[in-house]
Formats: C-alpha cells, sequence, structure tokens
C-alpha cells in the first residue's frame, strides 16, 4: 500500500496496535529535556518509585532560563536558579547526560540535537517544548509533548497516540532575492491559520523546499507548531545526507551505508494520497512580516495594517481589533513605517550559523539605527564559536549590536532578555502572543534579513531598503 | 487522577479566539518545580484589569470555561492545565482546540469539550444575560446543560474512558512491558544513544 513519509516513521516505530478507540503504542527514539518542563516528571518518576527506562535515548540542555551575560556567575533569579539546579540534580540521579551553562555543547535543544548528529530521518523525537516540530526537517516525526508525556516517556520510552491525519504544504517555483524560509512559514501560516494543521502532520514538499539548505528547512519545520500542526517533515535528500556525515553521533562505515539506504526509502510514494494539500507559488512571495499577537496575522512587509471592519469574519475581526490595540496600531499604516525599539536575532527558529550570516552580510559595514538596540543570540555554544572563527562577532559589535551568550533568550520572557511594557520588537522567533518576550512588549516576527535591516533603517524594513 | 463523570458549576464565557498558552499562564510563572500553586498565574495579564471578566462576581467562582476557537494554542506548557484546574476549573469548552493542549488535559482530567461554535455562541448569550448559571458538563452521555440549552459535545473515546474511570496512563502502557522490550531488542544498531562524547 502506498503511504505518505509521516506514515512510513510512524508504522516503523509502532510497538502495538490499539484496538478500537485505544491509540497505538509508538516508540521513542530520542528524549530531549530541559530545565522547565521536566523537574514535575522527574518527581512523578520518584513518587511512583519509576525508573528512566532508556538514559542512552536521552539528552538535556539549559535553554529557556539561562542569562546571555555573565554565565560564569550564578543566576541572578533565584527561582530561575532552582530549576536549572534541579535539572542538574535530576539528571544526576537519573544517569542523563547534560550539557550545562557554559558547556561547549550547550544551547537551545532544538539547536543541539540536529548539530551533535542526534537527529536523523526516520526517527521519533519528542520533548517537553513544542518546537520539537524543528527536527521534522530531518525526515524525522518530532513533536512537542507535555509534562505528563514527558514522564510517560521517561519511564516507557513510548507513547499512547492516534495518527495524525496528512496535509502536503507545496511549495514550488523559485524565491526572489531576500525571500527566506522564514517567509515561506509565516507566509503558510497566514494562509491556512493558527489552527489549520490541527490534528495534521504537515509534509513540506516541491522544489522551492528541495532547494532550502538543512538550516532552512529547520526553520519551517519549527513554526509548523504556529499553524496548529504538531509536526512538519521534509523527506531526507543529499542535503540532509551531508549535513549529518560526520557529526559526532552520526552513523560511520558500513552502519552510513546501511543507514543512508534506509534513509532513501523514506519519501511518500509517488501515488499517496494526503488527507489535504495546500499549494504555494514561491516566486509569489515577498519579505514577510507580522502586524498582530497570534503568527497567522502577517502580511508582506509592502502591505499596510490591516483595517479590522474589512474583515467579514466577526470572531477574526474581533481578535484583529484586539490586536490592534494591544500592538498600538493604526489601520493603514504601512509596515514599513513602523518603528521599532529592538532588534532580536537568535531562537530555535533563526538562531544557527546560516542565520547569523544572512544578518551579518545585510549590516556588515552599517551601523545599528540610534535609539535601537540589537541583540543578537546565538543559538547554541557551538554556533557561537563558528561564528566567531568566521568574524561574525565583530561585524555584529562594529555595527553596535550585542553579541550574547547561547540561550532561548529574548524568544520567551523566562530569562533576563525580556522587553519592557510598549516596547516594539522585530524579532527573528516564533510567537508574537502577547507577552510572549515581556509583559507588554510588542513583537513583530521578522526573518534574520528583515531584521538585519529593520535594526539599520529603525523601522520594518527589507535589505532592499537599503540600497534606495 | 480523579474520576471524572459530572461535573455542575458556574460557567464563564470567555469572548476570545487564539488563547494561547502565554495567555493562560505567562513564562514568568513556569520557573518553579513544583506541580501545584500555578493558580496565581492564569491569565495573569488579563487578570491585572479589574474589568476583565474573572474578576466580576459571580464569574470569579466559575469552574467551566467557555472560550473561542482554537483555544490552548502555542507552547506545551502542561502549566496551563494545572493553572485552569489549580484556579478551579474543572472544564473548558471551545469549538476547537490546540492538540497538545487537549491532550495535557487529558492527562490531569481536565475535561476539553468541543462544542460548535453556535452553540458556544448560545452558551456565551446565556451565561452574559444570566450570571452565575450553572453549567452540567456530563462525560457519560456527552453533553452540556445550561438551563434550557442542551448542548452535545466531542471528546476522543479513549480519553474519555480514561477519565470516566480515573486510570493513570503509565500504569496502562507498563502492562505491555514485554511488547516494549521486543520493540528494543529489533531497532537498528547504528540509531544514535546519546552516551556521554569522549573529551575535546
Amino acid at each position: 500500500m502506498s503511504r505518505t513519509l509521516a506514515e512510513k516513521v510512524w508504522e516503523a516505530h509502532v510497538v502495538r496496535h490499539g484496538s478500537g478507540a485505544e491509540p497505538d503504542l509508538l516508540y521513542i527514539d530520542l528524549h530531549l529535556l530541559h530545565e522547565v518542563t521536566s523537574p514535575q516528571a522527574f518527581d512523578g518518576l520518584r513518587l511512583a518509585n519509576r525508573r528512566l527506562r532508556r538514559a542512552d535515548l536521552t539528552i538535556a540542555t539549559e535553554d529557556h532560563n539561562v542569562p546571555t551575560v555573565d554565565i560564569d556567575k550564578p543566576i541572578a533569579d533565584l527561582v530561575s536558579r532552582t530549576q536549572v539546579e534541579t535539572l542538574r540534580r535530576n539528571c544526576a540521579e537519573f544517569g542523563v547526560r547534560l550539557h550545562p551553562m557554559g558547556d561547549f555543547e550547550q544551547g537551545i535543544v532544538h539547536v543541539v540535537g540536529p548539530q551533535l548528529g542526534l537527529t536523523q530521518p526516520g526517527m521519533t523525537v519528542v520533548c517537553g517544548d513544542s518546537h520539537t516540530s524543528t527536527h521534522g526537517a530531518f525526515g524525522a516525526l518530532a513533536f512537542g509533548i507535555g509534562t505528563s508525556e514527558v514522564e510517560h516517556v521517561m519511564a516507557t520510552q513510548t507513547l499512547p497516540l492516534r495518527p495524525f491525519k496528512t496535509m502536503a504544504i507545496n511549495v514550488n517555483g523559485a524565491l526572489g532575492e531576500g525571500v527566506t524560509a522564514k517567509d515561506i512559514i509565516l507566509a503558510v501560516i497566514a494562509k491556512i491559520g493558527t489552527g489549520g494543521g490541527q490534528g495534521y502532520v504537515l509534509e513540506y514538499r516541491g522544489d522551492a523546499i528541495e532547494a532550502l539548505s538543512m538550516e532552512a528547512r529547520m526553520t519551517v519545520c519549527n513554526m509548523s507548531i504556529e499553524a496548529g500542526a504538531r509536526a512538519g517533515m521534509i523527506a531526507p535528500d543529499a542535503t540532509t545526507f551531508d549535513y549529518i556525515e560526520g557529526r559526532p553521533h552520526a552513523p560511520s562505515g558500513a552502519d552510513w551505508d546501511a543507514a543512508v539506504e534506509y534513509w532513501k526509502t523514506l519519501r511518500t510514494d509517488d501515488d499517496a494520497t494526503f488527507d489535504a494539500e495546500v499549494h504555494i507559488d514561491a516566486a509569489d512571495l515577498t519579505p514577510f512580516v507580522t502586524w498582530g499577537t497570534n503568527p497567522g496575522q502577517g502580511l508582506p512587509l509592502g502591505a499596510a495594517v490591516p483595517d479590522p471592519e474589512k474583515i467579514v469574519d466577526e470572531n477574526e475581526r474581533v481578535a484583529a481589533e484586539k490586536a490592534l490595540t494591544y500592538m498600538g496600531l493604526e489601520p493603514g499604516t504601512p509596515l514599513r513605517d513602523i518603528r521599532v525599539d529592538t532588534v532580536f536575532l537568535g531562537s530555535c527558529t533563526n538562531g544557527r550559523i546560516e542565520d547569523l550570516r544572512a544578518a551579518a552580510d545585510v549590516i556588515k559595514g552599517k551601523h545599528v539605527a540610534s535609539g535601537v538596540r540589537m541583540l543578537v543570540v546565538p543559538g547554541s555554544m557551538r554556533v557561537r564559536k563558528q561564528a566567531e572563527d568566521e568574524g561574525l562577532d565583530k561585524v555584529f559589535l562594529d555595527a553596535g549590536a550585542e553579541w550574547r551568550q547561547a540561550g532561548c533568550s529574548m524568544c520567551l520572557g523566562m530569562n533576563p532578555d525580556q522587553l519592557a511594557p510598549g516596547e516594539r520588537s522585530a524579532s527573528t522567533s516564533n510567537r508574537n502572543f502577547e507577552g510572549r518576550q515581556g509583559k507588554g512588549g510588542r513583537t513583530h516576527l521578522v526573518s534574520p534579513l528583515v531584521a538585519a535591516a529593520t535594526a539599520v533603517r529603525g523601522t520594518l524594513s527589507a535589505p532592499a531598503d537599503l540600497e534606495v | 487522577m480523579d474520576a471524572f463523570t459530572t461535573h455542575t458549576g458556574v460557567g464563564v464565557p470567555l469572548r476570545r479566539s487564539n488563547v494561547d498558552t502565554d495567555q493562560i499562564i505567562p513564562a514568568v510563572y513556569l520557573k518553579r518545580v513544583t506541580r501545584t500553586g500555578f493558580e496565581d498565574g492564569l491569565f495573569a495579564a488579563w487578570r491585572s484589569d479589574e474589568h476583565f471578566i474573572l474578576n466580576q462576581e459571580p464569574y470569579k467562582a466559575a469552574s467551566v470555561l467557555v472560550a473561542g476557537p482554537d483555544f490552548g494554542t502555542g507552547s506545551s506548557r502542561e502549566h496551563a492545565v494545572w493553572a485552569l484546574m489549580d484556579y478551579g476549573f474543572r472544564v473548558v469548552i471551545s469549538a476547537r482546540f490546540a492538540d497538545i493542549f487537549r491532550g495535557n488535559s487529558g492527562k490531569q482530567g481536565l475535561v476539553a469539550a468541543q462544542c460548535s461554535q453556535s452553540d458556544v455562541e448560545l452558551l456565551w448569550k446565556l451565561l452574559e444575560s444570566e450570571p452565575g448559571t450553572p453549567v452540567t458538563v456530563d462525560l457519560t452521555d456527552k453533553t452540556v446543560r445550561a438551563k434550557d440549552l442542551v448542548a452535545p459535545f466531542e471528546i476522543d473515546d479513549y480519553t474519555r474512558w480514561r477519565l470516566l474511570e480515573g486510570l493513570d496512563d503509565i500504569a496502562l502502557t507498563l502492562r505491555h512491558e514485554p511488547e516494549i522490550s521486543a520493540f528494543e531488542g529489533n531497532r537498528q544498531t547504528w540509531l544514535p544513544t546519546t552516551d556521554p562524547l569522549p573529551a575535546v
């Protein structure tokens, strides 16, 4: 029977098929942990006197709470410090490998897995974090779970799940100059809505997807959850294999050949059908930015703030009115005229080396606009080191930006990097929810190229705007 | 987990769509390592406004939340479910739930009852015109009742069964331990493990 990529990976992990309403029991190949969603799960194990079944398929890093300056000092926020220290104690007690603050392999959990070569095609990957969808870029079935499920995986290395439906996101054609993976995914979310992917695994397909680098594919899959989808996937190909080969945990020798032979079978069969299909013409896309308070409220940079009165659907109209009030925006204002206070370059969406290179290329020899601060936060210490080896740190520092240590940073208000009430940002992160970057903060989601150009001009801008 | 069969309590209308988990509980409240006491973080930003509906009598004492579509989107934080339950909610009614939130609810015994948007609108009108109206959510026949209104709701059969029985997911899975071990015996040997790396 012909099957989609997602169905193939699912079937390969079924420990037992459920009967009737009972879900399938799915084996989990890799469990990623961080300090926020794990403490109550470790506690649950202890209370029930259960062991961690597979410490050798589990890895932890510190990311959400960590400061991105003065990392040699103890974390000043005592509650944050307790959470990080609790992770350290739990990992020591249960024998889990942990990459703590300051470690060379420390970083955002979704940057760490791929760069170590732990994320491979055809695997099932879970983490108590919704952006686990990132790992689907390798053709893995990867999705975020809650703390109860974290405990379940710890105790059993499995999860009871009902199969997802499948949706093809076909992106064909060539991307224009200055248009990136971030613009693709923001356009996808605007098209299908924040609930459009509910119950589905999205498979991104088409020549525009095949042309993307591995890191760009991770950006696309990362934000699948913003369309409501639990997971996003891209079929592995030569780009994928080249990225994995030689990484610390990649197979080698005869194992490599066996693995690649299997990975090559991980494609949707030609005659397989999806439960839903969406088509996007890459050539139509331009730099995309959000104007509202959910990632579906986005428009091309050349557009203007929408007028809620012209929105027919009542729920959407009310949502748009509330969003504009929160964002402090007037209908009809050209998006390019929106002035920002802060630019954040980083996160599991856009904190990898290619993102830093792309932004550095735009900002090189220029300066951050007066009154604007720019934070550049590498996704991991390894990315940071690589960027420094390439001299990117100097490019950013010369431009007046801040060069930080690795972590989730300003993507969410859990660490010292936050927006003040009313402060407006252009951010390469993934969520523009009310208060996401700090209470009262106003977020516009953008690509690294738009972030860099915005930093220079002080208003939402594309690199092309710097040339005129 | 306590079994859930039926619940009657004050309903509160929340006329908002896309209530993401950052709104349900902001990140700053996620730093705790305990499992209880998250009620102070529930809708923290909105509750700082005295006009917010949960600050009004008799809605303050509500245990049934009636919200707009796409409830619980965004972050996977189970703290959102804990915060709702610690505050006193036992049921959330919405026309659409985000997948992870729905799953987390089912693990904790919070009923995520999916009603049609037209029934949600009827409930909103009723709860606004007659504040304090008790709402009964019956898991045995999957209906919501309030005054003369009777609305069916959807919940998947397996979650419903577990909630009715109050069963622990992990214990259910561990009944299949031999099958898990057998599966592990057949995994590809080249799959990665996280054993410590050699020192650099």
